[in-house]
């Protein structure tokens, strides 16, 4: 699903972001990303939503290669995919539902089906009562419901987030936890940036650690694709 | 497309003040390029008019014979350039010369004038050089005396209206870009304002054409009543100059079309060079 090979990322002003990061995610996995503050979590998954283009080392996510995607190729590759946001990134002047049907819209669905879609969605994200409100309306767990909603709307096969649980409490982080494990219990592959290592720790999941812009640990190292072995 | 066309639109709602804004200035640069529409316009008329009045006089030596003179009529019939040939008699021109110029009022012998052929040319066919031409052939004949054209009238008027049309489409070409520039800044102010709601559209796949159109549409929209707006004001004007000073001509229907069309292409193109440059910044 997602590949990393010598991956190197270089910033204009503040230098290396990260340097040469291999590993490997298949379909299906669920994975932690941890690591201290500038350690270069942020910077992985916008490489994977392709906001960023690496220095160095090549990027494959769903079939697509940083080497060689075309600019024009880069919103087919993104449909595939579902990007969460620490400040969940909503259209503040929305309802819930425009939000929702948004991203549907965006991809040329037809109005019906978007209906039955945003429906299907409210109800899957446990919020079929709040269609209508305004996202300043809803609690922070709830508008992280919401652009959870929203990132599912186009049957991603990966689901990006990138500390959705960050301005959150603890039990909301819990109900957001819970929306992800059942999200990628149905098939879909996720990927989760975080600082929450009590929340690390009460699961199985596969974690990567980052420090320095570098894999410090790999609780799955035997999955990380062997042209990376030397680098560890 | 629907999507894009009620984002055109709930632009215009969220902004109101901006749209008039941009509407206005729209409306006030095309305007201005209307007003020296309307100058060229009526100048070009009036240069048409005189044009038509350019023709090529040739004197008949006394004593030809009418044979010969009707001869040379129909020669010079057939050249390519002429549009019509009539032979003044000289009771004629001193009839003409009569109503023309009072000092010939007390003249009473018409053989004091020569008799001429008039000759006058074709549209698009009385410019300088073709004018000199004809003359020039026209002396070839050995009964024909002087041939006058008025040289100097003739290359003035020629000037005139070059310079006139340069100076118009300068003019025109200068106003166009202003208008374009205000167009493309007031969408920007708009792209800015929604930079947070573009960035959310990629994240979530949106190609960018779909992400322009809303703002090409806006912009279109905005050119187009713009003009419509500018072409009431010329209106306006018209009708105000054409009460108290002359009456001027006023832009047909295919020229008032194409001039609200203009401006809706100053809205289209004003908002392309926006948005492009947005897209290729973030
Ligand atoms: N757009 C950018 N321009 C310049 N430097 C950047 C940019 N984005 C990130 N960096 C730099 O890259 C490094 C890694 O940043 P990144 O955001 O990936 O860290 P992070 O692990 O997500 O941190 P946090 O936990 O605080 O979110 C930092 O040193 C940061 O300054
Ligand atoms: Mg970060």
């Amino acid at each position: 699903m997602i590949r990393f090979t010598r991956v190197t990322k270089e910033f204009p002003r503040t230098g290396l972001a990260l340097k040469e990061v291999s590993f490997h995610l298949a379909r299906g996995e669920f994975t932690f990303l941890t690591g201290p503050s500038g350690a270069g979590k942020s910077t992985i998954l916008k490489l994977i939503y392709l906001e960023e283009q690496p220095t160095a080392g090549e990027v494959k996510i769903a079939g697509a290669s940083s080497v060689t995607i075309r600019n024009k190729d880069v919103p087919r590759v993104r449909r595939k995919m579902g990007v969460v946001f620490q400040d969940f990134r909503l259209l503040e002047d929305r309802t819930v539902e425009e939000n929702i049907a948004f991203a549907l819209e965006v991809t040329g669905v037809g109005h019906t089906t978007i209906q039955l879609k945003v429906a299907r969605l409210l109800q899957l994200v446990g919020l079929s009562s709040k269609g209508p409100s305004l996202p300043r309306e809803l609690s922070g767990g709830e508008q992280q419901r919401v652009a959870i909603a929203r990132a599912l709307a186009n049957d991603p096969v990966l689901i990006v987030a990138d500390e959705p649980t960050g301005n959150l409490d603890e039990r909301a982080t819990r109900g957001i936890f819970q929306l992800l494990k059942d999200i990628n219990a149905s098939g879909t592959t996720v990927l989760m940036a975080t600082h929450d290592l009590e929340l690390v720790r009460s699961t199985q999941y596969r974690t990567i650690e980052l420090n320095h812009g570098q894999i410090v640990f790999d609780s799955r190292a035997d999955v990380t694709p062997p042209d990376a072995g030397a680098s560890v | 497309m629907r999507l894009a066309w009620r984002e055109a639109l709930l632009a215009f709602k969220r902004a109101p003040m901006l749209s008039a804004l941009s509407i206005t200035t729209i409306a006030f640069s095309l305007f201005a390029f209307g007003l020296f529409g309307l100058v060229a316009l009526n100048i070009r008329k009036a240069l048409v008019e005189v044009e038509e009045r350019v023709e090529v006089r040739a004197f008949i030596v006394d004593g030809t014979t009418s044979e010969s003179t009707s001869a040379a009529i129909a020669d010079v019939r057939a050249f390519p350039e002429v549009a019509s040939v009539t032979l003044v008699t000289p009771e004629q021109a001193l009839d003409r010369a009569r109503r023309e110029l009072g000092e010939f009022n007390d003249v009473f012998d018409p053989s004091i004038l020569p008799a001429s052929l008039d000759v006058r040319l074709k549209g698009g066919m009385r410019d300088p050089a073709t004018v000199h031409a004809v003359a020039e052939r026209m002396k070839t004949y050995d009964f024909i005396d002087d041939v006058r054209y008025g040289e100097e009238w003739v290359e003035k008027l020629h000037r005139i209206r070059n310079v006139a049309t340069i100076a118009g489409i300068l003019l025109g070409l200068t106003f166009a870009t202003v208008a374009i520039v205000i167009i493309g800044s007031t969408i920007r102010m708009a792209i800015l304002a929604r930079a947070r709601e573009i960035s959310i559209m990629r994240l979530v796949g949106a190609t960018d054409s779909f992400i322009r159109s809303p703002f090409l549409i806006e912009g279109a929209l905005k050119g187009l009543l713009g003009g419509l707006l500018a072409l009431a004001f010329a209106w306006i004007a018209n009708y105000v100059i054409g009460h108290f000073v002359f009456r001027a001509d006023f832009f047909d229907i295919r020229l008032s079309v194409l001039g609200v069309l203009g401006g809706a292409l100053i809205g289209v193109l004003g908002s392309a060079l926006s948005v492009g440059r947005h897209l290729r910044e973030v």
